[in-house]
């Protein structure tokens, strides 16, 4: 590796970080424009154009807020926690792929089984075991939370951290076997390749539907996001985790908790929606390469397919402000219920057939057709006999007032 | 004999858990948390997150109203019924006013009985829309919050075209009302009703048979007809448990037996049944208000306080010319009109129940006292009964659900 290669790396680091935790900050403002526009409201438009500077002046009130740590308080504990929350938020973005804009000038490379082509500078690295980094790196997440609850010293804090790690661990488990169903699918762990196997129509979501439904559910509770977010439940637990942060370290916590959202919408669409990829976006690289050279080719490739993949995540993201908008929250035991009674069974049933399927059949088309079909099955006959109540009409009208007879 | 109900006071769930005699915790919850409806204060002892036993402590908001009544003249007091029940300040008037006037026993014409109905059950559905949106709020379903303010707004657009005030309407004076209806009164609010019906369709459209609605709220606080009328739980809470009582049919205030409504019921008592109940409620507002409008434009103007110049000023004219009206306007003024010696008891169906006034009068312009039933008060202590067992979670739901107005709590 030559200096280079790291001098590269070492700034594709920098901008990464830095263009992630933009985002974050632009993804407070979209989600507070946004669910002021669903709920009949205007929402924050006072400081630049259409509230673009929001974000700033936000941080700068964080910036300048008191720093206290509350006397009771286990003080190291409380201090490292926010860390602990956001650092892994931050490095799970070293394995996801943006985009491919290919170093070598040479954008077919990109789908190209054979990596030995291909620098993609929109892609730190290529772990071949990106996925399962990713799975180590959120599992960490939860010790944030968790520390945070118990160091703070108060009650409600200490339920919070009870119920992210009694939520965290219960998901994790679906979460595992969805994403492991969707690695049997394309027989990597490398995030690439699974990108660059969904060439053509033939997206994720066909093979995995219930993986993706699976994955949706169990991924939006990892990140305690609505209608999951029972550790923060301002209605119950009047803050959650972060009762006693305040200042910076109340700011990072949030900021763990968006760019997981953001990554976890980023990951659904490189397992489910093609990542960068989408049809015609090969045909494009062609065309261009063919009229202006390898070089414009390649970077317009690059430009064109980073462009795709973040309106992919914007859907996401405004899929995940909807929701939060519209759902009431779950509840505690509902919660467990959900993750262990469904969704942890339906994931290994999800990942047994998708063996079995895959073994029996290998044309790729045709199993992902009888894999879509078994998945909507599964869903439907899941849907079916969940215990969820009916909404049953109890409400009777009487005309004229009627007392029970007897006084007991 | 059933096995009678208590309610613990907050001492007696503190004390062994300080002397460490338990393996529960105590959570003191309230009186600043954002689920408790203003300054309700709940000691919890949580095993996990099941509430093993709860004592609601009040008195966080004590204003001294009844007390404060009996240093005022009659006419003065109707200013702070308002500050009682904030959610439903006419309904406090009309409870007050009527009751007085049984004192008095003075008529009210015809007009002022028809406004007094429609306002009060306009200022029953805006209560009813405020508890949707908390309720809404506290399961965190937040958009149905914004939604019923948008037309609780409209509502208090309309007290403030009456009166001149939103909430502190002050707006039924003892006799009558404090002022005729405007000319764009009528317009405004049959605009109004037209819309509401497809509002309260799209609040449904959102809860009703939204799943996780339905799993936070069926089956959830359950209490039965018996130990809720033990517990004298009143208004809609009482309703979704099945039993058909309201004191609009039981004993009609205001001319209620002449307009055409049903009572709403439920079957299980639980709070999903409390929700549909004050659903159904709602439209049956709509459709009383609308009633009235359609009586008031049929009458015509007309007086809208009594004729009898011992309880009500004349109008500011005659007062120029007769000198009979300006001793009246003067004594009324100054010294107040004088009831008879003896009580008064007047319930009234207010947004939360039942809301009796009771006037006591020693034949001075003063009330001697001054006693309201206040439906949050009486409602509040079945919270223990429903809850106990549950999860922190349904708590925050059955306090929601039952609707309590802190300022009526504590009078």
């Amino acid at each position: 590796m030559d200096w280079l290669t790291i001098l590269i790396i070492v700034i594709q680091c920098f901008v990464i970080t830095l263009a992630v935790t933009t985002a974050f900050a632009y993804l407070t403002l979209f989600e507070r424009r946004l669910l002021a526009r669903l709920q009949n409201r205007v929402g924050p438009n006072r400081a630049g154009p259409g509230g673009f500077l929001q974000p700033a002046a936000d941080a700068v009130k964080l910036f300048f807020k008191e720093d206290i740590v509350p006397a009771l308080a286990d003080k190291p504990v409380y201090l490292l926690a926010p860390a602990l929350a956001v650092i892994p938020a931050l490095i799970i973005w070293a394995v996801i792929p943006f985009g491919c804009l290919n170093l070598n000038w040479d954008y077919q490379a990109c789908y190209d089984p054979d990596r030995s082509n291909l620098w993609n500078i929109l892609q730190i690295t290529d772990l071949n075991i990106g996925i399962l980094y990713v799975l180590a790196v959120t599992s960490i997440g939860v010790y944030g939370i968790t520390l945070a609850g118990w160091a703070s010293n108060n009650k409600y804090s200490m339920l919070g951290g009870i119920r992210s790690s009694a939520q965290l661990i219960s998901y994790e488990l679906a979460l595992g076997c969805a994403i492991l169903s969707v690695v049997m699918t394309y027989g990597t762990f490398s995030m690439h390749e699974i990108v660059s196997q969904q060439r053509g129509w033939l997206w994720g979501i066909i093979p995995q539907l219930l993986g993706f439904v699976i994955y949706m559910i169990a991924a939006t509770a990892e990140v305690v996001r609505a209608p999951f977010d029972l550790v923060e439940a301002e209605q119950e637990l009047t803050g959650g985790y972060n009762t006693e942060y305040g200042s910076m370290k109340f700011a990072l916590f949030f900021m763990a908790e968006y760019i997981k959202l953001i990554a976890i919408s980023a990951l659904a669409v490189i397992f489910f929606f093609g990542g960068w990829h989408f049809p015609g976006l090969d045909i494009l690289g062609r065309e261009v390469t063919a009229l202006a050279g390898p070089v414009v080719g390649s970077i317009v490739f690059g430009i064109v397919s980073l462009g795709a993949f973040l309106l992919k995540v914007t859907i996401f993201l405004f899929i995940s402000v909807w929701v939060r908008a519209s759902w009431p929250r779950l509840r505690y035991d509902r919660l467990m219920d959900l993750g262990w009674k469904w969704l942890l069974p339906l994931g290994l049933l999800n990942l047994v057939y998708t063996t079995v399927v895959i073994v029996l059949i290998p044309d790729r088309v045709v199993h992902s057709w009888i894999l879509f079909g078994l998945g909507a099955l599964t869903l439907a006959i899941a849907i079916g006999i969940n215990r969820v109540p009916k909404p049953v009409d109890n409400v009777t009208f009487v005309n004229d007032i009627q007392l029970p007879s007897s006084q007991g | 004999m059933t096995e009678p109900i208590t309610v613990p006071t907050p001492q007696q769930i503190i004390e062994p858990a300080i002397s460490g005699r338990t393996e529960t915790m105590v959570l003191n919850m309230g009186p600043h948390h954002p689920s408790t409806h203003g300054v309700l204060r709940l000691v919890l002892e949580l095993d996990g997150e099941v509430v093993v036993n709860l004592a609601p402590d009040v008195g966080y908001l004590h204003t001294g109203i009844e007390k404060t009544m009996e240093s005022k003249t009659y006419q003065k007091a109707v200013v702070l019924t308002d500050r009682m029940d904030y959610l439903a300040p006419l309904s406090n008037n009309l409870c007050y006013a009527l009751a007085v006037e049984k004192l008095l026993e003075v008529e009210i014409p015809e007009r002022a009985q028809i406004a007094r109905v429609l306002l009060t059950e306009l200022q029953r559905i805006s209560s009813h829309l405020v508890w949707l949106g908390t309720h809404a709020l506290d399961l965190a379903a937040m958009s149905v919050f914004l939604y019923a303010f948008r037309e609780r707004e409209q509502i208090l657009d309309i007290f403030e075209l009456v009166s001149g005030a939103r909430m502190m309407t002050s707006y039924f004076r003892i006799g009558g009302l404090a002022y005729d209806l405007p000319a764009d009164f009528l317009p405004t609010v049959e605009q109004f009703l037209a819309i509401m019906p497809s509002r309260i369709d799209e609040y449904e459209d959102l809860l009703t048979a939204n799943p996780l609605w339905l799993e936070r709220t069926v089956g959830v606080g359950v209490i039965d007809a018996q130990a809720a009328i033990a517990l004298g739980l009143t208004g809609a809470n009482l309703r979704a448990t099945g039993v058909a009582y309201d004191v609009r049919k039981a004993m009609p205030y205001s001319g209620y037996e002449t307009y055409s409504f049903e009572i709403p019921i439920g079957k299980n008592g639980d709070i999903y049944d409390r929700y549909r109940v004050r659903i159904a409620e709602m439209r049956q507002s709509v459709k009383i208000a609308q009633q009235a409008a359609e009586r008031l434009r049929e009458l015509g103007p007309g007086p809208v306080v009594t004729p009898n110049r011992k309880v009500a000023p004349p109008p500011k004219r005659e007062i120029t010319e007769s000198m009979e009206s300006l001793i009246h306007h003067f004594k009324l003024w100054t010294e107040g009109f004088k009831p008879p010696r003896g009580d008064a008891y007047v319930s009234i169906e207010s947004p939360r129940g039942i809301l009796g006034c009771y006037v006591v009068s020693d034949g001075s312009p003063k009330p001697w006292r001054v006693h309201f039933r206040a439906p949050s008060f009486i409602n509040l202590q079945s919270l223990a009964h429903m809850a106990k067992g549950r999860l922190v979670a349904d708590l925050v739901a059955l306090i929601a659900s039952l609707d309590p107005v802190l300022g009526e709590v504590d009078r």
